[in-house]
């Protein structure tokens, strides 16, 4: 958009025309622009950034975008876009677009060392092919890794997927997904045996009350807040409630905002909890048809390494949470046990485990959650007196529990970045489930996701160290068998182990068992909390780094090999958002000088290896899986000679050019004159994103999953459909027989997902009969209990930090900070601090100070006005700046179920600088 | 800023009234001189402008003491009196500091020394042009809003119903009794040309009629303009009712014969 129409009429038509007589000058450039926008092509596509998932229209002209739109048509959208969505067209055009493959070298070899040099693609594959057998020889499948994204496009994540499981029979792939909704896709595992939203967007407009839990969605979900807005301007009786840490945007509109302390919003829903108890209004009908009562271990550690052997020293004492636990009070009473109890983390290896409680044992789990107790542990500012909070924890009972009302709640990072993640999911459909206010129409627990396709890839595909495509996960015999069907692959090709998730892959590469990872569509080294610790080992350990990258960001920096990649509108895609919508586009644009898609990237590598090189015996270090010697992945090779293939096959032809997949031919009339890249570069006429299109449908087919033909997404008239997409039909609500066909007739509702659905049963203590028993149909209620944060302010370091985005830029700036507009908006991160906060340390609005936690120390200007207002001693940093590195600060405890990172809460000093 | 900057600055001002010596140009920079710009954004606390332009000595050490480089002093082609400090947002805006080092640096109290609030300023006021302003199309920006230093007081948001579809407007709105004229909003707004910009309050703001009160505001301030003359009021009734004149109001015109 560089020869914007401004810019054109500016310089060259109105210039020329202006002594043309008869017509005033801006007549004559309005007629010239749009003579000039005849000759544009308009092509539907859909936003880069959030998982909100708005449609937009593409302008391209002679190989370059020219404008882009809001697509009127777009059900998400109508036409609107916000302000980063305002520049999609501009991201590509930043002045340092990565073109060139680069790579650190010293006297014309390749140097861990040496200095980031160009090379040809050729040279760039053959060093990339050297160092991975070098690794695969040394360490097997589990000394190699890849960090993928939810920011994938379908395809490309489904192709990374296949290569790293199938080819490489390794598990070691891991999305940036995992720091986003893994703790919601833990949840929606355990309470309804599978993965993704019962509801859509429409929900908004059906409803009357949404509740926002640690989601502030009139920053990061800007065109659904315009629709949550509208439908609080337009409909009286609705109300909206913000639940949060501190005061941001989303509080402007709501009618009840309620702040609250780190780890407490745990707290808070027991009580709801506990009132729909007390009060006699659980939905007994709703509960007794399709419900069971569960729980699980308390003792679970906060997901940190189980050694201080890394840790730096004054990392040490945080560390050691992960072995032992010394209760506080709250966790006293919330737990029924005695404050000050030590209590050893004996779950941390198998911390999802849960089993069946009757209704009485969940009761006296949530007795402990009275207003009193709750109130007075989960008061957030200090300001605030002790009654008004309870009161406003009443009215947030009140309105949940009003059997009039309607309900909604929504929640992103809040929830999921969370050390009882998983936990506050499960207590968000509790409260649903107990008032029976679940997938209906206006009715139902939420859980919003952050990025384009943390659904439509990362989850739908499975690009997770421990999933495979279509709700299959890897420790599960049947799920591999029908992959390894649906590939045309031997028997137990497949790796039964679970691999690295994302911060084990980075603590892997810290102690050396992984030695090679290839990145591609995310930046860990800036995203990663505990920076400083991942920065170290890929610059001082002995191990290969490849990021495929756009702009040179941390990533980048760190990497030894760097690999120039197209951008969304330079590549065939597909995205899927947050209520099950799948959008698929065409290739705009061709990307920039060597720039070639990550697909490309992919099938690429995958020529250069042979099915020899995999399909022998391998070994894989702690494998123990029935129907596996110990430690190693059998040969496999055999067998597949009998199915046709021959150890010289490559990669590329095995798995990918398929006959099979050749038969789906490039030029194909879908395309409507557009270009393909990589197929062209291919060369060898087929079309790999349709084909593996094709190839994927098939996982989803029948089993509440289904996607429709690649045609389809293509027709004029679609704007994506939501899946699963039977007989050309979306569905609207899951698990509701009104809309779901796959929920057994006279049913009603039907919480039809299949994973966990036999397990124990037992008490609030334990099992007490380990028989698997099956709730077949059913979902879970879970008691979850409060537990405190593995780390809180003290007095050497007294404040609590939270991060997270700001409306302007996207995830770590790399394409919004190119986009100069959005760069000026927003120049650089600054530190929120209440006034009086800052006061306290002589500080004024504007000053550089040092912020430092136990990890390390960034410089950051202060702000104590804006759009923040934080309450005393809670300090807030957004993450898209890397001149505020505040990674190098933050955290990296996770849930212990979901491995999510918890950005939002450690503790952290503030100085003068 | 250091000491060779304001040099710099200072040369420069005044080579350019060197250079510009001569014929017609002269002229018009003494016409210049002598008039008080409506244009130029001042310093915060500078005097009402022809006050300001009669105060200033145009020595630079407000220029000198802001730390951000807001400040310029003016050059012919700047549209201000040559040597006096002005500001442009779009390039760089009034950072509102707390303590104002720009004001006790002025020798002259051309930036008055009873200025004692930066929230206080009146450089100028924001004005946003509905047509370009993307939040007003219904684009989720509202970018000026977040950085206004003084918002929800300065700049507020008014959503309502988009009509178009089930979507809300976030719509800007500026106050006058707020804005600061800082320009910070002008400098962060992301259209190509600024939707919102500072101007000289005088060049944009309407006034009311002072007989009209909104009905639905429980205040309404007075207006602050000296009132304009008084309508003659008609004479009060007297007890004693005089003789009837020989004309009365209306009469001409009820006179005026009807066409039937």
């Amino acid at each position: 958009m560089q020869l914007s129409r401004r810019e054109f009429i500016k310089s060259g038509i109105a210039a020329s025309t202006a002594g043309v007589v008869g017509l005033p000058v801006s007549q004559l450039a309005e007629a010239a622009a749009a003579a000039l926008e005849k000759d544009w092509k308009w092509d539907k596509a859909v936003c880069r950034f959030c998982g909100t998932g708005c449609g937009i229209q593409v302008a391209t002209h002679q190989g370059r975008i020219v404008a882009t739109k809001g697509d009127p048509d777009a059900p998400v959208n109508r036409g609107l876009n916000c302000i980063k969505g305002y520049f999609n067209g501009k991201i590509l055009y930043g002045k340092d677009r990565l073109t060139q493959p680069l790579m650190r070298m010293k006297d014309g070899k390749f140097d861990k060392k040496g200095q980031f040099v160009p090379v040809t693609w050729e040279q760039a594959f053959d060093e990339m092919e050297r160092q991975f057998r070098k690794t695969y020889a040394e360490k097997g499948p589990a000394g190699v890794a890849c960090f993928g994204s939810g920011q994938w496009t379908i395809h490309e994540g489904y192709a990374m997927n296949k290569l790293f499981k199938a080819g490489f029979r390794s598990n070691n792939l891991d999305p940036n997904a995992r720091n986003c909704m893994a703790s919601a896709v833990a949840a929606f595992y355990s309470v309804f045996g599978t993965d993704e939203p019962a509801g859509n967007y429409d929900d908004i407009e059906h409803t009357d009350t949404m509740v926002l839990w640690g989601a502030n969605m009139a920053e990061m979900h800007p065109i659904l807040w315009s629709r949550i807005t509208d439908r609080r301007l337009a409909h009286a009786n609705c109300r909206i409630v913000n639940l949060t840490t501190f005061r941001n945007m989303s509080s402007d509109i709501a009618d009840l905002e309620i702040v609250f302390k780190p780890n407490t919003d745990l707290a808070i829903q027991n009580y709801i909890a506990r009132e729909i108890i007390a009060r006699d209004a659980m939905n007994k009908p709703f509960v007794e048809k399709n419900c069971v009562f569960a729980t699980g271990p308390y003792d679970i550690g906060y997901g940190m390494r189980a050694t201080d052997k890394y840790a730096y020293p004054a990392e040490k004492d945080t560390q050691a949470k992960e072995l032992k636990v010394k209760l506080d009070k709250w966790e006293a009473i919330g737990q029924r046990r005695k404050e000050g109890e030590v209590v050893e983390q004996k779950n941390t290896a198998d911390p999802a485990k849960h089993w069946m409680i009757g209704f009485e044992d969940f009761r006296k789990g949530v007795e402990p959650y009275t207003l009193e107790f709750v109130a007075e542990l989960a008061k957030g500012d200090p300001d605030e007196s002790l009654d008004i909070f309870k009161n406003k924890l009443r009215q947030l009972a009140d309105l949940y529990i009003d059997p009039k009302r309607k309900v909604v709640s929504f929640w992103t990072m809040g929830f999921n970045q969370h050390q009882r993640g998983t936990w506050v999911n499960e207590q968000c459909y509790m409260n649903h489930l107990l008032l029976g206010k679940q997938s209906m129409p206006g009715n139902g627990a939420f859980s919003l996701t952050g990025q384009p396709s943390a659904c439509g890839t990362a989850r739908e595909v499975g690009t997770f160290s421990h999933r495979l495509p279509a709700d299959r996960l890897i420790p599960n015999p049947q799920h591999r068998a029908e992959t390894e069907g649906y590939w045309k692959i031997p028997a137990k090709t497949l790796n039964p182990k679970i691999g690295s998730f994302y911060a084990k892959i980075l603590r892997d590469l810290e102690d050396g068992s992984v030695k090679w990872a290839w990145v591609q569509v995310n930046n860990p080294w800036h995203t990663h909390p505990n920076a400083n610790h991942w920065i170290r080992a890929a610059r001082e350990q002995d191990n290969f780094i490849v990021v495929s990258e756009v702009y040179p960001g941390i990533s980048a920096k760190v990497a030894d090999l760097i690999l120039p990649t197209a951008m969304i509108y330079e590549k065939w895609g597909g995205y899927g958002n947050a209520e099950r919508r799948t959008q698929q586009w065409r290739q705009q644009v061709p990307p920039p000088g060597q720039a070639r898609g990550d697909l490309w990237q992919t099938l690429e590598f995958a020529k250069r290896f042979k099915l020899k090189d995999f399909w022998g015996e391998q070994k894989v270090p702690g494998l123990k899986v029935d129907g596996y010697a110990d430690n190693i992945l059998p040969d496999v090779m055999a067998e597949g000679q009998k199915m046709g293939y021959s150890p010289e096959d490559s990669l590329y032809k095995a798995l990918f050019a398929t006959s099979d997949n050749l038969k789906v031919k490039w030029p194909d009339a879908v395309a409507k004159g557009h270009d393909n890249h990589i197929a062209t570069l291919l060369g060898d006429g087929w079309f790999p994103e349709k084909a593996f299109w094709i190839e994927y449908q098939q996982f989803g087919k029948g089993k509440g999953k289904d996607l429709a033909d690649f045609d389809a997404y293509h027709a004029d008239k679609v704007r994506g459909l939501k899946w699963p997409v039977v007989n050309g039909k979306e569905v609207a609500w899951r698990f509701n027989e009104q809309y779901d066909p796959y929920v057994t007739k006279g049913a009603g509702i039907e919480f039809y997902g299949k994973l966990f659905k036999a397990i124990p049963t037992g008490n609030l203590d334990g099992i007490t009969d380990p028989a698997p028993k099956s709730l077949a149909g059913k979902a879970k209620i879970f008691f979850r209990p409060y537990a405190a944060p593995a780390e809180q302010p003290d007095k050497a370091y007294d404040l609590w930090l939270c991060t997270g985005r700001v409306l302007e830029h996207w995830h770590s700036g790399t394409m919004t900070r190119r986009v100069p507009e959005l760069h000026r908006a927003v120049p650089a991160a600054v530190m929120w601090i209440h006034p009086v906060d800052a006061e306290a340390r002589g500080l004024k609005r504007n000053d550089l100070v040092w912020i430092e936690s136990r990890r390390g120390k960034v410089k950051v200007r202060v702000e104590t006005g804006g759009r923040n207002k934080m309450v005393k001693g809670t300090v807030y940093v957004p993450f898209f700046d890397e001149g505020v590195f505040i990674n190098r600060v933050t955290l990296d405890t996770t849930c212990p179920i979901s491995k999510e990172s918890d950005y939002k809460k450690c503790a952290v000093k503030v100085y003068k600088a | 800023m250091d000491a060779g900057r304001r040099e710099f600055l200072m040369r420069t001002a005044q080579s350019a009234a060197v250079a510009a010596c001569g014929g017609l140009l002269w002229a018009h920079l003494l016409r210049q001189e002598a008039a008080a710009s409506v244009l130029a954004l001042r310093p915060p606390g500078a005097l009402a402008e022809a006050d300001f332009a009669a105060a200033c000595i145009k020595c630079g050490q407000c220029v000198d003491a802001c730390p951000y480089d807001t400040l310029h002093l003016a050059r012919a082609q700047d549209g201000a009196p040559i040597g006096t400090p002005f500001f442009t947002p779009r390039k760089v805006p009034c950072y509102m500091c707390t303590d104002f080092p720009c004001v006790p640096a002025c020798p002259t109290g051309a930036l008055d020394r009873k200025f004692s609030n930066i929230a206080d300023a009146r450089m100028g006021l924001a004005v946003i042009d509905a047509e370009s302003c993307l939040s007003w199309q219904g684009l989720r920006c509202e970018i000026c809003y977040r950085v206004c230093p003084v918002k929800d007081s300065a700049i507020t948001i008014q959503t309502h119903p988009r009509q178009l579809s089930k979507h809300a407007m976030f719509v800007p709105i500026v106050h006058s009794k707020a804005c600061t004229g800082c320009g910070m909003c002008e400098e962060a707004c992301p259209t190509d040309e600024a939707a919102i910009r500072v101007l000289n309050p005088k060049l944009v703001q309407g006034r009311m009629g002072e007989h009209y009160r909104l009905g639905w505001k429980s205040e309404t301030p007075p207006p602050t303009a000296a009132p304009t003359e008084p309508s003659v009021a008609a004479p009060a009734p007297s007890a004693v009712e005089p003789a009837a004149p020989a004309k009365a109001p209306g009469m001409d015109v009820l006179n005026e014969e009807l066409e039937l």
